[in-house]
């Protein structure tokens, strides 16, 4: 059965040195940005996120680095660029520096986070005010939209809280990483990131439907009906461990249609 | 000299990129028929002997002490295990108490933050729990999950099946009892994050839109966009902040904390920021550290987040606990390969799953796109260092394509932003727009396959094999679960599964037994002793805590001067 694979005649430990050789720093630069940091000035690879950067330059990093990819909101940072008024916003892991720019990161965002027992409240179209009354002091500036990192429409979410569409507010803040750049911005004061987790949640807890099939599984597992069918798999990944394998590799793979109920009936199918 | 640069690509990978598009009605044609490419048992084991970085000689060495002495790891996991300890004992008064608590829970990612929520729920007062973490709460790789998480809920699935697919991804070298714990546990996992609130994919009726993920049978991957691991992470960690359970940030163990009578009492914090140490002690201990990959493992670059340095396992060891299946690490096919910025981060499965086939140079498809993710990872490095079929980016990475504007054309116009956004993100900061142009992807450092020893209730298991009464582990810092190779969308539920058992066992404890024994440090000058014995250099200690990324020239201009230490 199958193909040979090519026994291509290879070194394998020179291709992993090659690998690591590919995946490490180049050693020359061809082209240089002067960067501030903080004020400061560092000669620094072109290409680099600023985050690599900063560590190029020196600095190691305790507060202001999380995932480095973009997922955790760690690395908030702000900047201007030299002879720009405008003020900017970004996250250190997905940024390329550029020269002439003038940076700090931000280490910490004060915000405060209602508590709530999301068993006792329920999704009503006042509730976000009622826990973050604040939102009503918005002034519809956009500057939350514009410091977003995630190019969220901010402000919209922030509108459709105060009409009391929860829904809204989930889709809409979905992608927030809660950076924590547009509550530092918000003339208002608003904490838009705390109370957008808020309506998230209602909206998943209570206005998603739960899930049907899901219902009737826990139904089965709690009946005990897969005990005896892990029994036997146990017995045989011990006794038999060849037919054990057999059993998987000869496993159906599901095609759209199909359904198969018990994997101890599927030896032989397709 | 510039490269000219068209739409984020340099010129010179445009020509490929053309190759690619004039292959791709053709082979979204042939789409069903790709299964053909699929590898019998045989081929699949030829193929990782060579081309596999955990197969491929010259990266592991056998370890000389502790309690999996003469077993192979990698030789970056033996350099942090053999390690002279970071903290000298004589330096820590154990008399003065800092926190007293029930349970100590070591990790504020994840696995840590899901047994919080589980021992308060079993009656264990919030005050009386403590997470202590390295980076911020939720500063972890449970984050950064973008795929999805499995359990076996539709109708013509069964946990049944999901065990079948996790030992067999495993390599059956899987201990049954968790296998079972975690393919049973997890429709249970789901509804739990369902009454959490949170906002996985849905059909209207309520069942969730699954999908496939390599080396599963069944569809069964719950995604939540492609934020899951974000979206169940923030989720918890909101529940933990309503619950008032407290946080102790950018203070990780640096060591265990031993008793008289061989238990676990607790563990030292290190303040990285004052560079105080604090004395936890617990009647419960909780591992939940994650993975290794800031290791580097091989020079690999790595999808994990900045602390992913397996400081749970050189704290654990340190103690006695046993470790297994280390010698095995997961690499994930496809990692950024281009542009610069981003080389080594995740390229989900799901990207796979919804229809983008990779192909080389030329266009051409190579490899079944969902085999199991080592036999995918070989296949590309095959392609790419020996059939030499692959593009080389301007320094000098290797990869192939990824043809993601197929999922558009498979799926519907919309379908990338609509279930990949973080992805479509990530490219358009870098000028790429991957619903129109492939993606360059090659294998990168994942996922800790095997760890500290567990069982079922979520206890850690001391080098005679019998359990720590006090001391339990859960997520990726833990092994067993997923054999020598996890599948995807299993480790996000590793980590609720052990996590809560952890949680749940650790309550029970509480419930039945007083403070530990007299708190000791004598574990750690024993493994000094060794550490001496085998003679390692002075210079390598761990934890390590962070990974250091400075620059070579800064490096070497810095000096420490006795004074503002
Ligand atoms: C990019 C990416 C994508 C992934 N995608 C998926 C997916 O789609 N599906 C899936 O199932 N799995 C996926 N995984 C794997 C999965 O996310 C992880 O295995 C899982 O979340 C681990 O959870 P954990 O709680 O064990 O560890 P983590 O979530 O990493 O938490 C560990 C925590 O402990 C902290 N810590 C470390 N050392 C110390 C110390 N000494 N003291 C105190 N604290 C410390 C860390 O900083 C961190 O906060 C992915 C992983 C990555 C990196
Ligand atoms: S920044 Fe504040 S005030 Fe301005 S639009 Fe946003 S929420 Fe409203
Ligand atoms: S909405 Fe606010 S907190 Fe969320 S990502 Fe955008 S700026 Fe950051
Ligand atoms: S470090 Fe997590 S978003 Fe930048």
């Amino acid at each position: 059965m199958g193909k040979k694979v090519e026994l291509l005649d290879v070194d394998s430990e020179k291709i992993m040195e090659e690998i690591r050789k590919a995946a490490s720093p180049p050693e020359e630069v061809e082209h240089w940005v002067t960067i501030y940091v903080m004020g400061k000035p560092y000669k620094v690879p072109a290409g680099l996120t600023i985050m690599k950067a900063l560590e190029y330059a020196g600095y190691r990093y305790i507060r202001g680095a999380g995932c480095r990819a973009g997922f955790c909101g760690a690395c908030a940072t702000i900047y201007r660029k030299k002879g720009e008024y405008r003020f900017r916003t970004a996250l250190a892991c997905q940024t390329t520096v550029e020269d002439g720019m003038y940076l700090a990161q931000i280490p910490f965002v004060p915000a405060n986070k209602a508590t709530y027992d999301l068993d006792k409240v329920k999704p009503s179209p006042n509730i976000l005010l009622e826990y973050y009354p604040e939102i009503a002091r918005c002034v519809s500036c956009n500057t939350c939209t514009k410091a977003c990192p995630q190019e969220l429409d901010v402000m919209y979410y922030v509108q459709a809280a105060i009409r009391g569409d929860i829904k809204r507010v989930a889709e809409l803040s979905f992608d927030c990483i809660q950076c924590g750049l547009c509550t530092l911005r918000c003339p208002a004061e608003i904490q838009h990131y705390h109370m957008a987790q808020f309506a998230r949640r209602l909206y998943g807890k209570y206005m998603l439907p739960k899930s049907p099939w899901l219902t009737k599984r826990l139904k089965e597992i709690e009946s005990g009906m897969y005990e005896k069918g892990y029994e036997i798999l146990k017995k045989m990944l011990e006794k038999e461990p060849e037919k054990f394998k057999e059993l998987y590799i000869n496993r159906v793979r599901e095609k759209e249609e199909k359904r198969i109920m018990n994997p101890l009936e599927l030896e032989g199918e397709d | 000299m510039t490269l000219k640069m068209i739409r984020g690509y340099p010129e010179y990978m445009r020509e490929s990129i053309e190759m690619v598009e004039k292959t791709r009605d053709e082979r979204i044609k042939n789409k069903e028929k790709e299964i053909e490419l699929k590898m019998s048992l045989e081929e699949r084991e030829e193929l990782l002997n060579k081309f596999h970085p955990d197969y491929a000689p010259g990266g592991k060495r056998e370890l000389q002490v502790g309690v999996n002495r003469g077993e192979i790891v990698p030789n970056e996991v033996a350099d942090i295990l053999e390690a002279w300890p970071a903290l000298n004992p004589d330096e820590v008064d154990l008399n003065d108490i800092d926190y007293d608590v029930d349970i100590l829970i070591i990790g504020g990612g994840g696995a840590g933050t899901v047994a919080a929520l589980w021992a308060n729920y079993e009656g264990v007062p919030a005050e009386n729990i403590l997470i202590a973490t390295k980076l911020r709460h939720g500063d972890a790789n449970s984050m950064m999950a973008q795929g999805g998480i499995q359990a076996a809920d539709r109708p013509w699935d069964s946990p049944i099946i999901h065990y079948l697919d996790v030992m067999g991804g495993g390599h059956f070298a899987n201990k049954h009892e968790l296998v079972k714990a975690l393919t049973e546990d997890a429709p249970f996992i789901i509804r739990w994050h369902e009454e959490l609130g949170v906002m996985y994919d849905k059909d209207e009726k309520g069942n969730f839109i699954e999908r496939w993920g390599g080396g599963t049978s069944r569809k069964r991957l719950h995604s939540a966009k492609d934020y899951t691991g974000m979206e169940i992470m923030r989720v918890i960690r909101d529940e933990a902040r309503n619950r008032g359970i407290p946080v102790l940030e950018f203070s990780p163990a640096v060591e265990l904390i031993t008793t008289e009578d061989g238990e676990i009492g607790g563990a030292i914090l290190w303040n990285m920021e004052t560079k105080e140490y604090y004395v936890v002690r617990a009647k419960a201990t909780i591992l939940a550290t994650g993975g290794w990959g800031r290791l580097h493992i091989r020079g690999f670059p790595t999808t994990n987040h900045y602390g992913a340095t397996a400081d749970g396992l050189v704290m654990a060891y340190r103690a006695g606990a046993r470790l297994r299946d280390l010698d095995s690490v997961q690499y994930h096919p496809t990692g950024a390969a281009y542009p610069e910025q981003i080389v080594g981060l995740l390229i989900t499965e799901k990207v796979r799953g919804m229809g983008a086939t990779p192909v080389n140079k030329y266009g051409q498809a190579f490899v079944f796109p969902l085999e199991p993710r080592d036999v995918e990872a070989a296949a590309f490095i095959r392609e790419c260092y020996a059939r030499n079929n692959c593009v080389k980016t301007p320094t000098g990475m290797r990869g192939i394509w990824l043809d993601s504007p197929m999922i558009e054309e498979l799926q519907g116009e919309g379908a990338i932003r609509k279930n990949l956004d973080a992805m479509y993100r990530m490219y358009k900061r870098f000028g790429i727009d991957m619903t129109k142009d492939p993606i360059l992807v090659f294998p990168t450092l994942h996922y800790q396959n095997g760890g500290v020893e567990i069982n079922a209730n979520a206890q850690v298991i001391k080098g005679d094999g019998s359990p720590y009464p006090r001391f339990f582990a859960g997520g990726e810092v833990e092994g067993g679960v997923h054999g020598k190779n996890r599948l995807m969308g299993n480790s996000l539920l590793d980590y609720n599964v052990f996590g809560r058992r952890a949680g749940i066992s650790a309550a029970k404890v509480v419930r039945n037994s007083g403070k530990p024994g007299k708190l000791t440090l004598k574990h750690v000058k024993l493994f000094a002793e060794e550490i001496r014995r085998i003679g390692v250099p002075e210079w390598r200690r761990s934890p390590i805590l962070l990974p250091d990324y400075r620059g070579k020239r800064a490096l070497a201009r810095k000096i420490d001067l006795p004074i503002l230490e």
